[in-house]
């Protein structure tokens, strides 16, 4: 048991690192993607191709002068942040990064847990990622915060639904819950994208809506909000929405990975008879480079599109979204009762 | 009682929840109560977790902490409550017979507990390890409980219909 439980606690904290270096660095990422795309050149002043800038960003939040609203509800105005984060980094717990790998003689599974009710595990933890923003909203004693944070929870409450319908058919496929499951099942050619297009298209979308990002980022559209749930927010408060923001973008990115493209699976790369270290080894680069594309797609989405106006916001998620996912478990399931 | 790790860590979880439920009632704001209440119930389901019932574990979040007090929290921030003296109440009768059920809960509890670590059960049974899975909850859920099932699910219907005529009303 000692082993194990030391085992994990690494996996933990390589993980958790993980995540949060690429948290600096999608940051990064977006500033230089968003000036390519509008025809500038973005920060590229500190360090070789402005490398060092999200080290010179953390420095300057750190330094900040921290400013609580003096009508603000002290604690609760602290704790909003801290959930925040917290919710955005337990989520990847369940998300496999690889197969197994063997090291030392032992085989480790490369996923911090493998919990067979993973899926439910996920939509839990994202439904409680609005506390944060609805608390941060309340607790600043600002309108534009309290706006902001009614918006949010009112928008991720809406796309939830669709969200967790819209996983639903790659249950059906799959018969398990468990994200390695999942995983395994999309052998070869079988990604779920070719097998649930429709679905993988609602949970993309309502995957914008539950990240806050644009074109779905009302709760902090900057014309009629401010800042929205953060407006009162400064140093290291602000820096952990701030951080909160790009690693749930970085989970998302990495469940639908997980649940629609393959997750660590490239075709059909275990019949290429590898050595085992190497085939695992490949098997997380391939897990990588899949999440940096969402990443990526999440970016070049921000800027491409315009933000939604909040009726288009409420037609879409209700009237569009709820429905077609409900006819997605639908077929899904007659297909697979079928071809039993 | 045995020392194990389990149950450390059931007793802390349970010491949390048990905390959390009076900080929960003991609050003048109601959004500080509620947060207690989330504490409490992530507590409670930790208990599920640690009994291996994964599935009711999760629905426990799923349902209480991400759903229904996501909305409570809606109607307080929305009524904001600012006048205490509103929530106070005076009426004896309420704390005595409120003293009462709290000793019979406690009483019972702590028998519960006695039997539960002194007497026989001392050990999980084997059997619980795959009742809790959601697997064989959804076995028992369509074979046994089928028709209970079907008949809860019309009451959430006629609960959905009747949540949409009462909005229908307002907006005509």
């Amino acid at each position: 048991m000692g082993i194990e439980l030391l085992i994990t606690a690494i996996k933990i904290t390589i993980v958790v690192n993980v995540v949060l270096i690429s948290v600096a660095y999608s940051v990064y990422a977006e500033r230089r993607v968003s000036a390519f795309i509008q025809n500038r050149l973005g920060p590229n002043r500190v360090g070789p191709k402005g490398l060092l800038q999200p080290f010179a960003d953390v420095l300057k939040l750190a330094l900040k002068e921290d400013i609580v609203p003096s009508n603000a509800n002290k604690p609760i105005h602290t704790l909003a942040p801290m959930m925040s984060i917290f919710v955005a980094l337990t989520t990847i717990a369940v998300v496999p990064f690889g197969n197994t790998i063997e090291l030392f003689g032992s085989v480790i599974a490369l996923q911090i847990t493998d919990v067979n009710v993973g899926i439910l595990y996920l939509l839990a933890l994202t439904s409680l990622g609005v506390y944060g923003i609805t608390l941060s909203g309340w607790s600043s004693n600002s309108k534009y915060s309290l706006f902001g944070g009614i918006r949010s929870s009112a928008q991720m409450i809406s796309y939830e639904l669709s969200m967790g319908l819209s996983v639903v058919g790659v249950v059906l496929i799959t018969g398990s819950l468990s994200l390695q499951d999942i995983v395994i099942h999309q052998f070869g050619w079988k990604w779920n994208i070719v097998l649930q297009p429709v679905g993988f298209i609602i949970f993309l979308v309502a995957s914008f809506a539950e990240t806050n990002r644009a074109p779905f980022d009302l709760p902090e559209a900057e014309p009629e909000l401010v800042g929205g749930y953060h407006t009162e927010y400064s140093s290291m408060k602000f820096a952990l929405f701030f951080l909160a923001e790009y690693a749930n973008m970085i989970v998302a990115s990495a469940v639908i990975t997980t649940l629609y493209l393959g997750g660590w699976q490239f075709p059909y790369l275990q019949t290429f008879g590898l050595p085992p270290i190497v085939t695992s080894l490949l098997q997380i680069l391939v897990f990588c480079l899949k999440v940096a594309f969402m990443i990526f797609f999440f970016i070049w989405v921000r800027w491409s599109l315009p933000r939604f106006r909040y009726d288009q916001l409420m037609n879409l998620g209700w009237k569009v979204m709820l429905p077609l996912s409900i006819a997605n478990i639908v077929v899904t399931a007659i297909v697979v009762s079928l071809l039993k | 009682m045995q020392w194990t790790f389990e149950n450390i860590v059931i007793i802390t979880f349970a010491a949390i929840a048990l905390g959390s439920a009076v900080m929960m009632i003991t609050r003048r704001s109601p959004v500080v109560s509620v947060l207690f209440m989330i504490l409490n119930f992530f507590s409670v389901s930790a208990i599920y977790l640690m009994l291996r019932s994964q599935f009711v574990a999760i629905i426990q979040i799923l349902v209480y902490a991400g759903a229904i007090m996501v909305l409570f929290l809606f109607v307080i921030m929305l009524l904001n409550l600012q006048d205490d003296k509103k929530l106070t109440e005076n009426i004896s009768y309420k704390k005595l017979s409120a003293v009462i059920m709290a000793l019979l809960l406690f009483s019972s509890l702590a028998i519960t507990a006695y039997y539960g670590f002194l007497g026989k059960h001392k050990t999980l049974n084997p059997a619980a390890e795959t009742q809790g899975t959601i697997e064989s909850v959804g076995r028992e859920l369509y074979t046994t409980y089928s028709f209970p099932f079907e008949l809860v699910s019309l009451i959430l219907l006629a609960g959905i219909v009747g949540a949409i005529v009462l909005a229908q009303k307002k907006f005509e």
